[in-house]
């Protein structure tokens, strides 16, 4: 199939799957009610529901499942490596680093933001860090350096996270490891506008760099000699992409497997040129991670006994990689460059 | 303008016609393609200097090979001419504009090069590869037109890579990739074509298409630098040669000069002899046994 045909399709899928998640959920809806509380008539109660719970949310999953699919197609082409994903370099330790301990002092309790804010502020020292140990005297920025500087520097914050989790209450330990899986159930406007005003403008700037990310691929000097400004290119890249997944991570936690698979998955069906799998794998991303949700929400029922979700980085795993290894395997027989491993 | 003025600020415009049919390396009327002045490139760490105080100008519309034994600053006088590499002294101009005065896009219009090689991290085709040559053509956003589609298919033809064209890199035989690779510094259409040993993974065939390419290349107007070992070959299509010696300047002219006997053996370490190829006309440069 042509690019313009994955575009359109995975265009229509997008509209289904935002549909379908503000329909579903643990008060079933009708689609009559759906599209009534979307003109704004019908019942009180089910247009509060779909206009401040599920469709703040369904709007989430998409900027986070998008833009955590960007970031890692960006950080595969930056790192010139297929194992590359948004949390690579630090970003999640440092996020999480931050929330853990928002939690362990308590402030989540009475600031609802504490945890974004903190989750946030954690994931720019990470990045700060990392940039700060990557780049020479000459402010040039050694990639396989950046590599290991970031997983060094997450390394770090993880420890540190641990040890303060090792000190805390049950009660915060729970909540903590419920976050690192990742919910969208906190979503709310304030907190979409929060992760739309970061992530859109610095995916659209990511975007208008495909080609020179193309070039990165077959290496930095080829990529100078057909007119690439590798330095520029490379710092803005990092820190675009990071400031991307900040956002994500700050709202929603730490979704898994995302920035890997849908990348991957997306060149494996279209190819590797930038223009085309950056556009794509943000769809892509947003399509999986708001069906990922859906599935979050009503795969067990749930009752007042019950009362949580699965969390939404246990769902991408286990949805995503079965997908993913189907692809893989089936690319092994009709391609010998397969998108993993050079 | 009377004389040839290889001056630094030589306000020339890069793009003063080039009228086809008139041979202008005997008359250069424009800056040179390359110029490099007293250029030093000391590498940290390094205990001698990578190149020492290196002079050349590459005429425009010429055929220029680089030779010298591994490590004498071949690649690097290549780098310090394009702005690759930091220079300790001297200066480089590319087509009278100081290199670093340039922008990367601008350049990559006007040099193509083909470095030794490279490394693809993601799968691609020898077509889309080819057509990353055109980039610097091209806006951000902008898709390819039919010139842009022109000449990535005439520069296909030229290296023999058309049937190739749908086959992923890394099913490709080394000389496969080398010619993708040269096809896409033609689709650049540059006004110079920079290449470092780009025929040392090919057969006796496609090296000689190759060469022949570059050399009607450069009787078209275009200037080729070029980095080889083979010193035959190098005397017979360039114009003029320059032999590095741990970079330093050992020879420099043209293929008779540069190809003396003494030179050669003091440069390479190496017992050789050079005589005249009778099928050729040429010089011919064999190496001797050790023992000698």
């Amino acid at each position: 199939m042509k690019p313009l045909g994955w575009a359109i399709l995975l265009s229509l899928a997008a509209v289904l799957a935002f549909l379908l998640s503000i329909r579903l959920g643990a008060e079933p809806l009708t689609t009559a009610e759906v599209l009534a509380a979307l003109r704004g008539e019908g019942d009180v109660n089910v247009g509060l529901i779909i206009r401040e719970l599920r469709a703040p949310r369904a709007v989430m999953a998409i900027l986070v499942g998008g833009g955590l699919s960007l970031s890692g197609a960006v950080f595969q082409a930056l790192l010139r490596n297929p194992l590359a994903e948004p949390y690579i370099l630090g970003i999640s330790g440092g996020a999480a680093m931050g929330a853990v301990t928002a939690l362990a002092l308590g402030l989540t309790a009475s600031l609802a933001w504490a945890l974004p804010t903190a989750a946030f502020a954690g994931a720019l020292i990470a990045i700060l860090l990392v940039l700060k140990v990557a780049s020479a005297a000459d402010r040039r920025v050694d990639v396989r350096v950046l590599l290991l500087a970031g997983v060094v520097v997450g390394a770090f914050f993880t420890a540190g996270m641990s040890f303060v989790l090792s000190i805390s209450d049950a009660r915060t330990v729970r909540t903590a490891v419920l976050w690192m899986m990742g919910s969208l159930a906190s979503s709310d406007w304030s907190s979409v506008w929060m992760v739309a005003l970061y992530s859109l403008p610095a995916a659209i700037v990511l975007l208008s760099l495909a080609r020179s990310l193309n070039l990165l691929a077959i290496g930095e000097e080829t990529a100078g000699y057909l007119g690439a400004n590798v330095e520029r290119v490379k710092l803005v890249a990092y820190v675009l992409a990071s400031l991307l997944t900040a956002a994500g991570v700050a709202a929603t936690g730490v979704i898994g497997f995302v920035g890997l698979i849908v990348p991957h998955s997306v060149r494996l069906s279209v190819g590797a040129d930038y223009r085309v799998l950056l556009p794509l794998s943000f769809l892509a991303g947003a399509v999986f991670l708001t069906l990922a949700d859906i599935l979050a929400r009503t795969v067990f029922p749930i009752t007042l006994n019950s009362p949580t979700e699965v969390p939404i980085g246990v769902i991408t795993a286990f949805v995503g990689v079965p997908l993913f290894l189907v692809l893989l395997r089936r690319s092994v027989g009709d391609r010998t460059g397969t998108g993993v491993g050079s | 303008m009377s004389t040839e003025s290889p001056g630094p600020a030589g306000p020339e415009e890069p793009s003063a016609t080039k009228v086809a049919g008139l041979p202008n390396k005997t008359e250069p009327t424009e800056s040179p393609a390359l110029e490099a002045t007293e250029l030093s490139v000391h590498y940290p760490a390094a205990p001698t200097p990578a190149l020492d105080s290196v002079s050349m100008i590459v005429p425009n519309g010429s055929f220029y090979a680089v030779l010298g034994p591994n490590g004498s600053g071949k690649s690097t006088l290549l780098r310090a001419l394009l702005g690759m590499v930091s220079l300790s002294a001297g200066r480089a101009h590319v087509s009278g504009r100081l290199v670093s005065q340039w922008d990367r896009r601008a350049l990559a219009r006007e040099v193509g090069v083909v470095t030794q090689s490279e490394s693809v991290a993601f799968p691609m085709t020898v077509r889309e590869l080819v057509a990353m040559g055109r980039y610097p053509h091209l806006g951000a956003l902008q898709s390819e037109t039919p010139a842009d589609r022109d000449a990535i298919s005439a520069a296909m033809r030229m290296c023999d890579v058309e049937e190739l064209a749908h086959r992923f890199l890394s099913t490709l035989s080394g000389g496969e990739l080398q010619r993708a690779r040269v096809a896409r510094a033609f689709a650049q259409e540059p006004k110079l074509l920079v290449l470092d040993e780009p025929t040392a993974s090919l057969d006796i065939r496609h090296e000689m298409e190759i060469l022949e390419l570059l050399r009607i290349s450069a009787d078209d107007g275009m200037t080729i630098f070029l980095i080889t070992h083979h010193l035959d070959l190098a005397a017979r299509f360039a114009d003029r040669l320059l032999l590095l010696d741990r970079g330093e300047v050992a020879a420099e002219g043209g293929p008779g000069e540069v190809l003396q006997e003494e030179t050669l053996q003091r440069v390479y370490g190496w017992p050789i002899s050079v005589s005249n190829d009778p099928a050729t006309g040429l010089p011919r440069v064999t190496p001797l046994s050790s023992s000698r």
